[in-house]
């Protein structure tokens, strides 16, 4: 669009202010895990590094990470399996009901966390009885993983067309060898962005998390959460945030390297 | 060998005859999940908020009493709770927007297309670091006294807003703001130049085009984005417990009685069900569900 130099120059100042307002925070963060000082206050008076070498010995934190990996690794897997069922079914197929199920798979994260986090303890605890494991856990942090798996295989399917697949079939390749050569090959990259994007919502669930976990299972989140109001603890703290946000890196590289069929990787 | 080939090549010729059984085989997995694992687990919510409470014992009986929501809805209390954290929900929305848009106009259509991934990533990664920690980056921000917004402040003669609603609506806006930057950017992507550019050739300044022609063409985007700000902090408490100081929302007051009273706590859960409900029926003839 032809903009004058001054609506360009205004827009990009807007850019310039959502930018600061977004990365100040988390500098303060990354610097903060530096401080000397166990109470916090800014600016910091002294620095260090003795917090960053003492949270790796530090056994809460890795049992915590353990924790969140496994069940990350559950819930994804049930995602996965269940995002793309749906997605194939919903885009390769009309049926009664098919647009309130599309509603229903956004659902869970369409509504407030702590109603799904409440309905799941409800239904396990008061109306089914069972105890609370990593299971409840992670069956409910599928659900909500599912929807973004869903949402890149089926951006991925709609791209796709069933051309290439019917090519194979004229071919005489049958359903599974299609499956196999084509569809596959083809799936890979959403299938990868997907299960990471709903690795990264696993991993950094709380409040369903709080809500159907028994009290020995601690992930990240937990951990962070109940250490954050103890002093002894804050430099640790610090160390395990500050990391989070550098590693935050990861997952973004990751994902626009497998070229999300989304600008946010799928997250959206 | 040749036996389990023909085998498999036999199953696919029948699948391939029965679409309704290729789709039932689909479908059964997901929908099964979704129908018996979440619909499920609402409705145990939901008929739990009609359930009775034993006085001594806390224990929760089921039966059918309406005295759960009675509470709720004759206590005006829960009024004012429900109408604050509308208006939090609903503040946090229009400063998404207001601090989104003009960040989704740049990345789409101002900047060359090479700086475009660039300023996707820098606009998402803060998505990827922990909720608490960006939480809890805040309490750092806004902590009074010592906090960060106090000492860039202080050389102007001001003060950080301290812990309270402030806190919670900055905390909240800075959490969900690439909820609403991301949908917007989508819908501006989609939006063809030709249109602007037509626009501008009938002799619309940049101005009239932004609010004719673009404005009315991302409204369904902006209302995708405002589906997850809106509902992302109608449901937060974590936040306001860290940052909030005094200030209570619905979600706080959910947390604090599950244990002790779950009927009433699930009876409150209710009133953000109901809000998001309305709040997508109304928004659904926008087709932003379908950017979601």
């Amino acid at each position: 669009m032809m903009l004058s130099r001054k609506a360009r120059w205004l827009f990009g100042v807007a850019m310039a202010f959502g930018l600061t307002f977004i990365y100040v925070p988390l500098a303060v963060v990354v610097i903060n895990s530096f401080n000397a000082s166990k109470v916090f206050a800014w600016p910091p008076k002294e620095f260090t590094t003795h917090w960053w070498t003492e949270v790796f010995g530090n056994d809460g934190v890795r049992e915590a990470v353990l924790t969140s990996i496994e069940v990350g690794v559950i819930a994804t897997t049930f995602a996965l399996v269940l995002g793309t069922l749906l997605a194939f079914a919903l885009s390769r197929y009309s049926f009664f009901g098919r647009q309130s199920l599309s509603l229903l798979v956004v659902l869970p994260i369409a509504l407030p966390g702590i109603v799904t986090a409440l309905a799941f303890r409800t239904a396990f605890r008061t109306i089914l009885g069972v105890e609370l494991s990593i299971w409840t856990v992670a069956i409910s942090h599928g659900t909500f993983c599912m929807v973004v798996v869903y949402n890149n295989v089926i951006a991925r399917l709609r791209r796709m067309g069933s051309t290439p697949e019917e090519a194979s079939m004229d071919l005489g390749a049958d359903t599974f060898t299609t499956f196999r050569l084509i569809t596959f090959p083809l799936l890979r990259g959403a299938l990868l962005a997907g299960a990471l994007l709903a690795f990264g919502l696993s991993f950094d669930e709380i409040v369903v998390t709080l809500f159907t976990a028994p009290p020995g299972v601690t992930t990240l989140p937990i951990w962070i959460f109940q250490n954050l109001s103890r002093p002894n603890q804050a430099p640790v703290v610090n160390v395990v945030a500050a990391i989070l946000v550098v590693a935050s890196i990861i997952p973004i590289y990751l994902s626009q390297r497998l070229a999300g069929d989304s600008p946010g990787g799928g997250r959206l | 060998m040749s036996g389990s080939a023909s085998a498999g090549r036999r199953l696919s010729a029948a699948l391939f005859r029965r679409p309704r059984l290729r789709l039932g085989g689909l479908l059964v997995l997901p929908m099964g999940w979704l129908v018996f694992v979440y619909l499920a687990a609402l409705f145990a919510l939901l008929a739990t908020s009609f359930f009775l409470v034993d006085e001594f014992t806390n224990a929760v009986q089921a039966g059918f009493t309406l005295a759960n929501f009675h509470d709720v809805l004759t206590n005006s209390a829960y009024y004012g709770l429900t109408l604050r954290t509308v208006g939090i929900a609903f503040t946090v929305t229009v400063l998404c927007t207001v601090i989104g848009l003009p960040m989704a106009f740049f990345m789409a259509k101002v900047v060359p297309a090479r700086w475009r991934n660039l300023l996707v990533a820098l606009v998402v990664t803060p998505l990827w670091a922990s909720y608490l920690v960006k939480v809890y980056a805040w309490q750092a921000m806004v902590q009074p006294e010592s906090g960060v917004l106090d000492w860039l402040l202080k050389p102007f003669g001001l003060n950080g807003p301290g812990y309270g609603i402030v806190a919670v609506i900055l905390t909240l806006t800075y959490l969900w703001l690439p909820y609403m930057i991301l949908p917007i950017y989508a819908g501006l992507q989609r939006l063809p130049d030709s249109l602007v550019e037509a626009s501008g050739d009938l002799g619309a300044r940049p101005s009239r085009t932004i609010r004719s022609i673009v404005l009315p063409l991302i409204y369904p985007s902006v209302i995708a984005g405002s589906v997850f700000t809106f509902s992302l902090s109608l449901g937060d408490y974590i936040t306001v417990q860290i940052v909030g100081g005094k200030t209570q929302m619905l979600g706080n007051v959910v947390y604090q009685n599950y244990t002790a009273n779950l009927p009433f706590a699930a009876a409150i859960a209710v009133i953000p069900v109901v809000i998001m409900v309305v709040y997508l029926m109304l928004v659904r003839r926008t087709g932003a569900l379908e950017n979601l």
